[in-house]
């Protein structure tokens, strides 16, 4: 089957298997910022944006996003950046497998989100797991960055 | 991971049942769920294209497509209105966002699995299903159905001011539910329905929001079973308990008095 998709605002056009996932097309695409961490649908280490929206591209088949976008960590690299800085500085990151995943959806919550609450944040982040430094560095590091935007925003 | 041969973007649903009448065929939804599977389907027939990614409000319904997501439930400022936190309480537990910005109602619906959520919610409500072949059913008939080859178009839910409230109990977060309840109230009379027993949600009506002694002698009635989450006693403690928060938050409600 034939798709284009706006990848990482780049138009692509290619041949897909009707049972290719989005995760196995990406990846073919280069795209190797995305993993597949569980198998069962539920780590959030392959979370891609699919027009805007989180999503696990395990679990969406790659001849969905034919007329669609999708974005991975390689097409915000700026923000990721931005936010990974506060993630190193909180201690946030040790082997890193599951920063791409958690990282797109922390940026997904940002522009959901402009003020969360920690409850708020928690609730969001809950289909991200393995997260091996442990989840109040990560929540420090996000506190941090909303901050520093606000900040930012004010200026 | 399943395999297949054929995908088909479905342009009408009658192409879509027709499609679908194939053993190896079947109807992609989020596929979640169907990724945990390894069958080999000739046909994988897609609803993405039909416009039922929506959830539209009448004067007397709100009809909700079968392609619209779980997160889409969680968040809809329409359902909020009618039914309060309801829906955002029986989605919002449901793995990740991300799983719910994937997994649709009509998978949830059709699937009828004993752990749903969904449809335990749903059916405190008054809610009926709408199938390409045989029409509009009730929510309640439509569970007790076998599984047939006809297609999940629409759920309709009924805007008649019922109250309802929803309690659901889980290990630890996002996994599957040890046990579910929802409560609803119209026009003085209630409604308790158990779910994730684990096997199938059951409901039964009440003249008037149950006393202490009615509850316990549907529980009474109810069977429960065990599994890897729970077992069958803890269960029917859980719904004991759950049930009895979920009376008291419908009683709070003015209405419902």
């Amino acid at each position: 089957m034939q798709i284009t998709v706006t990848l990482n605002g780049r138009r692509c056009t290619d041949e897909v298997a009707p049972d290719m996932t989005l995760y196995s097309y990406l990846r073919q695409k280069g795209c190797y910022s995305v993993k597949c961490g569980c198998e069962t649908s539920s780590c959030g280490l392959c979370t891609v944006h699919f027009d805007g929206k989180p999503v696990l591209s395990c679990s969406m088949l790659a001849v969905r996003a034919d007329g669609h976008s999708v974005t991975t960590l390689e097409g915000v690299e700026q923000e990721a950046l931005e936010f990974g800085k506060f993630l190193a500085d909180e201690g946030g990151e040790q082997c890193g497998f599951c920063s791409p995943g958690f990282i797109m959806n922390v940026l997904a919550m940002v522009k959901e989100l402009p003020d969360p609450t920690d409850e708020q944040i928690k609730h969001y982040l809950a289909g991200n797991l393995c997260r091996c430094t442990g989840y109040q560095s990560h929540l420090r590091a996000i506190k941090k960055y909303l901050a520093a935007k606000q900040k930012e925003a004010v200026r | 991971m399943f395999s297949a041969q054929q995908y088909v973007k479905a342009t009408s649903l009658q192409q879509a049942l027709e499609l679908n009448q194939k053993r190896s065929s079947a109807i992609l939804g989020g596929g979640c769920w169907m990724r945990l599977g390894k069958k080999n389907y000739a046909t994988l027939i897609d609803l993405s294209g039909l416009g039922l990614d929506t959830i539209e409000e009448t004067p007397e319904e709100i009809v909700l497509g079968a392609m619209v997501t779980l997160r889409q439930l969680e968040t809809s400022p329409v359902l909020a209105a009618a039914f309060g936190p309801l829906f955002a309480r029986m989605t919002e537990h449901i793995v990740g966002v991300q799983f719910r910005n994937c997994a649709t109602l009509g998978g949830s619906v059709v699937s009828r699995f004993g752990f749903s959520d969904i449809i335990t919610g749903l059916l405190a409500l008054d809610c009926e299903v709408e199938l390409v072949q045989k029409g509009r059913v009730s929510l309640a008939d439509y569970v007790q159905m076998p599984y047939d080859r006809d297609v999940l178009a629409r759920v309709i839910l009924k805007k008649n001011g019922r109250r309802a409230w929803y309690e659901s109990f889980r290990n630890t977060e996002t996994d599957l539910p040890v046990l579910n309840c929802a409560v609803s109230c119209l026009n003085g009379s209630a409604r308790v329905v158990v779910g994730a027993r684990p096997a199938r949600a059951v409901m039964q009506e009440f003249g008037q929001m149950p006393s202490e002694q009615r509850l316990q002698e549907m529980l009474d009635k109810t069977e429960f079973g065990s599994n890897m989450r729970a077992g069958a006693e803890y269960r029917r403690q859980l719904a004991g308990v759950l049930c009895r928060r979920a009376i008291e938050q419908v009683k709070g409600d003015a209405e419902c008095r």
